[in-house]
């Protein structure tokens, strides 16, 4: 019974007992009282300043309003890019839960009638989009399908309507390679800044061309709204709203006229046209074609469409102007001309062609049969005859030849605007003992000066060969209409030597030179040139003795490029141009380099006449190329309406070029022994990424000048 | 004074002054909760409050001797409701704590309170003062606690359960067992705990440290915490004024009118409202233990010491539980938070001590009021 100690309490002790220990807990009561006010002040004074923002943000919701995207304008102001006001419907992949998908979708597609394709995109775009990335539904909607949605919203999670801006390209394809297209940020984008921006349904980035480059200055500051919402996401008021500030407008050196002449005169060729100002080096035009319509691009284009851009042997989805290397033929010859002159040739000094050379071992043709007799410089260009320079490389060498190309810029880099550039080729001994591990050979020197062998340019470089010879002075394309003086130093060439060659090239188009196609139809404007035509295989022996086959029975693949560099008026130059149509094979005369280039460039002079000539080949081409590519697209749908279960398993939607068709090169003569060809590695010059590296890769498979023989260059 | 009759002027009115200027502190906070409507909470409370002020009047007018006699009968018949509570729980399936009556819901774990304390206090007063230090002491409290408190237990109401064990052990400590069984039990608490924590599954063990940072789980289970703290928090020290708070009106504070109604009075009124809530508790509870003191008899002071600490356990469990320093049990604010069960027992306490101090300052004549 005494487990507990001694004491056995009586009542008066337990009394006391009691009377102390009430004291205790009243004063334990009053300490935790202490204690609670102690606690409440810290959470609410000491720790207010972090309370209060983080009640801040739970009530206020701010939404970004995307900034509208900077304008780019042409030289004059005419816009380019511009903004078209806009009613879209995102998904909000987050917000959809994945049983109400099929639901949604399909009223979705009730409402605004989508087509099958489209909604083909839709259900794949949220397969693999990011949770928190909007996927565009439709955009463009007139108000009537807006309002639809809008008012169903409550049988729609996950959708939001909204009202805003989306770009508009009034050119459409002849702008498409020049300017690019702008799409909804990729989740890598996002990943990497976090940008909450990135991911408001309706923004857009720059995913192509000078959209890509300038993306900076043209999108704006986003503006904000600010709304009080409920924990369940209700909006209970607005707050404020900041107004969005709008890009910056970039203004080009291109002229908008131009381009668009540029790009749609080239008719149904593939290839590049670039057009400089001989004064001060501003790119004019620029047009790669057959091109995309980066309307539809940056609407989110279709599987279907870009299925058909991808497969297409012209290769829209590639900015030839910049990512496409050609041998640049005999365009190159008043360069080689000029270097030899700078070298002391006698101009008057004659060659006898009869046709063919051996150099070495090897029989070099010329690519006119019986050959053209006794021939100096100044027809030697004229005409394009090939002998002429054969014997005089071999008398002043590569490494003369090889720095003027480089003085005149093939083979240079230029700091342009634009993503990835290939640079091609100016090969030299030095080049090839490095890139091949081989010693130069004579016959590499005699490919060379016919622009054959392992030279490659791109038309933007045949552009600037020919502003450099016309004005003398080493020009730099430049695309951006910055108000700054782009003052070019002078080449260091004597004047009398580039007016030989002027005179020589004016006699290619104007003294019944190979050119005569291209003669303005100006009245009092002459245009200098130098035609070139690039061939993509070989000719055998047997097929020579037979007579060469014409190109028009040849498929696409195998027709030789067809080139030209010319400026005007040829005695005062104003403006240059290069123009490379790649398997063109001078098949049809209206559609060849020297009329394409003459009608371009009799834009520059008359635009009204110009004009009137292209409207009228359009309408037996079938229209502009906007409404061509339109034309295909309805043939390819319906093609591939035929075999719709087969479009499924085609490869995933995506931007960037297509790898197929690249421009090949081969000697242009036979020879007996075969020498095995260079490994496909680039070509010395290739930069960017991976759709120019693989435009080049081919390209390299060049074969070794005169080494070509049985086997196909294709790699 | 003359003009007010007799029976009128003795009433306590200091108590009931002070309880009523609570309640429509509580109103005018649920008011708010409310969104600026009488309905559907701060208008029922008030008419509850009356109501029960009228029962605990009643109560305190009850001849004492016949709650110190009726005070076991009184705890059998609520552990009957208890188990009553459970066979039918069982029958529902769920978790049911009330008994439908038809008229009324009948929660008897909120009953068990008092009756606990009534009871154990009952218990020490039969028991001879000399023995109450020995086993015999001991057992008999201990089953007149923990049987009540495991029925509750399984409901499962953790909150109620705690709530009747405290009141209990209350009355044990104040009855004079030794002080030493106190501690060595407080120690061994102290020492069971982090071996406890270590046997505990990953999500027990989660949620008690989620409890110790709510902040790390901030949408999930320490939701109810964050919004809390930041209720509170962001009020200041003046509040973000009547009728403005955001953290409640825009549903962010979950239970604002419950529970939670401190958060709420807190964000809109701030530290100024909140410690004077508090002085305004501590004021009632030192009554309580000023009667306690006061009272000679074994049977009614530990019985008002009992209640009281019955009181302060709400109290304190949940100023605690809002402002982070207690995990989320669900316990109201007396007087603050809308429900009638809680506030039937606090008055159901109050009435019982009012009667204690009436029957007192009768015998002694030394009243306070």
């Amino acid at each position: 019974m005494k487990l507990f100690g001694k004491k056995i309490l009586t009542e008066a002790q337990q009394s006391l007992t009691f009377s102390r220990r009430a004291v205790l807990v009243s004063s334990a009561q009053m300490g935790m009282g202490a204690l609670l006010a102690t606690r409440m002040g810290w959470i609410a004074i000491a720790e207010n300043e972090k309370y209060s923002l983080l009640s801040e943000s739970n009530r206020v919701n701010l939404t970004l309003i995307p900034p509208r995207r900077g304008w780019i304008v042409d030289r004059k102001g005419i816009p380019l890019a511009n903004n078209r006001t806009d009613f879209r419907v995102d998904i909000i992949p987050d917000r959809l839960r994945d049983g109400d998908r099929g639901r949604v979708v399909e009223l979705l597609t009730q409402l605004l009638a989508l087509r099958p394709e489209e909604v083909d995109r839709i259900n794949e775009s949220l397969e693999k989009a990011a949770g928190f990335q909007p996927v565009q539904v439709a955009d463009g909607l007139d108000y009537a399908k807006y309002a639809a949605v809008s008012v169903r919203l409550s049988e729609l999670p996950g959708v939001a309507p909204s009202q805003g801006f989306s770009r508009f390209y009034p050119a459409g394809p002849s702008v498409g390679h020049l300017i690019g297209y702008v799409g909804g940020a990729s989740a890598k984008e996002y990943e990497k800044t976090r940008d909450p921006l990135l991911i408001t349904p309706g923004f857009k980035v720059g995913k192509q061309g000078l959209e890509q480059f300038y993306d900076g200055p043209l999108t704006g500051k986003p503006g904000a709204r600010r709304v009080e919402v409920t924990a369940r996401g209700r909006i209970v008021r607005d707050l404020a709203t900041r107004p969005d500030v709008a890009g910056k407008t970039v203004k080009l050196t291109i002229d908008a006229g131009l381009q668009d002449y540029a790009g749609r005169r080239m008719g149904t060729q593939s290839g590049a046209v670039v057009v400089m100002d001989c004064s001060t080096g501003d790119v004019l035009a620029s047009a790669s074609m057959p091109s995309f319509d980066p309307n539809s691009f940056s609407d989110g284009i279709s599987h279907l469409e870009w299925e058909m851009l991808s497969k297409d042997d012209h290769v829209p989805l590639r900015n030839k102007a910049l990512q496409g290397l050609y041998p640049p033929g005999s365009t190159v010859k008043p360069m080689v001309a000029l270097s030899f002159l700078e070298h002391g040739l006698d101009p008057d000094e004659h060659v006898g062609c009869t046709g063919a050379v051996r150099v070495g071992n090897t029989l070099f043709h010329c690519w006119k049969r019986g050959g053209h007799g006794a021939i100096n410089m100044g027809r030697a260009i004229a005409q394009s005859c090939d002998i002429y320079f054969y014997v005089m490389a071999q008398r002043f060498g590569m490494d003369v030849i090889a720095d003027m190309a480089r003085r005149l810029g093939l083979g240079q880099k230029y700091d342009l605007p634009f993503p990835s550039q290939s640079y091609g080729t100016v090969p030299d001994p030095a080049w090839k003992q490095k890139k091949y591990n081989q010693p130069w050979a004579i016959y590499d020197t005699v490919n060379a000066t016919i622009g054959q062998g392992y030279m490659l340019v791109n038309p933007t470089q045949m552009a600037v060969m020919a502003s450099r010879l016309a004005s003398g002075r080493a020009l730099v394309p430049h695309f951006l209409a910055d108000g700054k003086r782009h003052d070019a130093p002078p080449l260091g060439v004597r004047q009398e030597n580039l007016d030989l060659i002027h005179t020589a090239m004016s006699n290619v188009i104007n003294g019944g030179g190979t050119g005569g196609a291209a003669r303005l139809p100006v009245p009092g404007v002459l245009m200098a040139g130098k035609t070139g035509t690039a061939q993509v295989r070989r000719i055998t022996m047997a097929e020579r003795s037979r007579g060469v086959r014409g190109n028009s029975s040849l498929p696409f693949k195998l027709r030789d490029h067809a080139l030209l560099q010319c400026f005007a008026p040829f005695d005062k130059p104003r403006y240059a141009l290069g123009c490379i149509l790649e398997h063109n094979g001078h098949v049809t005369r209206i559609m060849d380099s020297t009329t394409i280039s003459s009608d371009i460039m009799s834009y520059l002079f008359d635009p009204a006449g110009a004009m009137e000539r292209l409207e009228k080949l359009e309408k037996e081409w079938g229209g502009t190329p906007q409404q061509r590519l339109e034309k295909q697209i309805v043939a390819y749908r319906i093609e591939k309406g035929v075999a719709a279960a087969a479009t499924e398993t085609a490869n995933a939607a995506g931007t960037g070029a297509a790898n197929d068709s690249a421009p090949v090169n081969t000697a242009e003569d036979e020879q007996e022994a075969e020498r095995p060809a260079p490994t496909p590695a680039a070509a010395g010059a290739s930069t960017g990424a991976a759709a120019p590296a693989a435009t080049a890769s081919p390209a390299a498979a060049a074969l070794p000048g005169a080494a070509a023989n049985a086997s196909t260059p294709r790699p | 004074m003359s003009m007010v009759p007799e029976p009128l002027r003795r009433l306590p009115w200091r108590v009931y002054g002070l309880l009523a200027l609570m309640a429509l502190f509580g109103c005018v906070v649920l008011y708010s909760a409310a969104g600026g409507h009488l309905m559907p909470w701060a208008g029922m409370q008030a008419a509850r409050f009356l109501v029960f002020c009228v029962m605990a009047e009643a109560i305190s007018r009850i001849p004492f001797s016949l709650v110190e006699r009726t005070a076991l009968p009184l705890y059998g018949a609520v552990l009957a409701a208890l188990v009553l509570v459970e066979l039918i729980g069982g029958v529902a399936g769920g978790s049911q704590r009330w008994i439908n009556l038809g008229f009324m819901q009948l929660q008897p774990s909120e009953f068990m309170k008092p009756a606990c304390v009534l009871a154990v206090a009952r218990f020490y007063t039969l028991l001879p003062a000399r023995q109450v230090r020995s086993w015999t002491a001991i057992w008999p409290a201990l089953a007149l606690i923990g049987i009540p408190a495991a029925l509750i237990m399984i409901q499962p109401d953790l909150g109620t359960a705690l709530m009747v064990t405290a009141g209990g052990i209350t009355v044990m400590f104040l009855a004079g067992l030794p002080m030493r069984l106190f501690l060595g039990a407080g120690a061994a608490v102290a020492a069971i705990v982090p071996i406890a924590f270590t046997m505990l599954h990953d999500y027990q063990q989660k949620r008690v440290l989620i409890f110790m940072d709510p902040e790390s789980d901030p949408l999930g289970a320490g939701y109810h915490i964050s919004q809390s703290k930041i209720a509170i928090g962001s009020g200041g020290i003046f509040g973000k004024g009547f009728l403005n708070g955001t953290q409640s009106h825009l549903d962010y504070l979950p239970e604002g009118h419950t529970d939670f109604v401190f958060a709420t009075m807190a964000e809109e009124w701030g530290v100024v409202g909140g410690v004077f809530l508090i002085v305004c508790f501590m004021l009632l509870l030192r009554w309580g233990m000023r009667v306690a003191q006061r009272t000679e008899q074994k049977f009614p002071r530990m019985v008002v010491a009992g209640l009281t600490m019955t009181i302060f356990f709400y109290i304190a469990i949940n100023m605690s539980m809002v402002m982070g320093l207690a995990p989320v049990v669900g316990i109201p604010l007396p007087f603050m938070s809308y429900g009638g069960s809680s506030m039937m027992t606090i008055m159901m306490c109050v009435g019982i001590i009012l009667n204690i101090d009436r029957t007192r300052s009768r015998s002694s004549a030394t009243g306070w009021r």
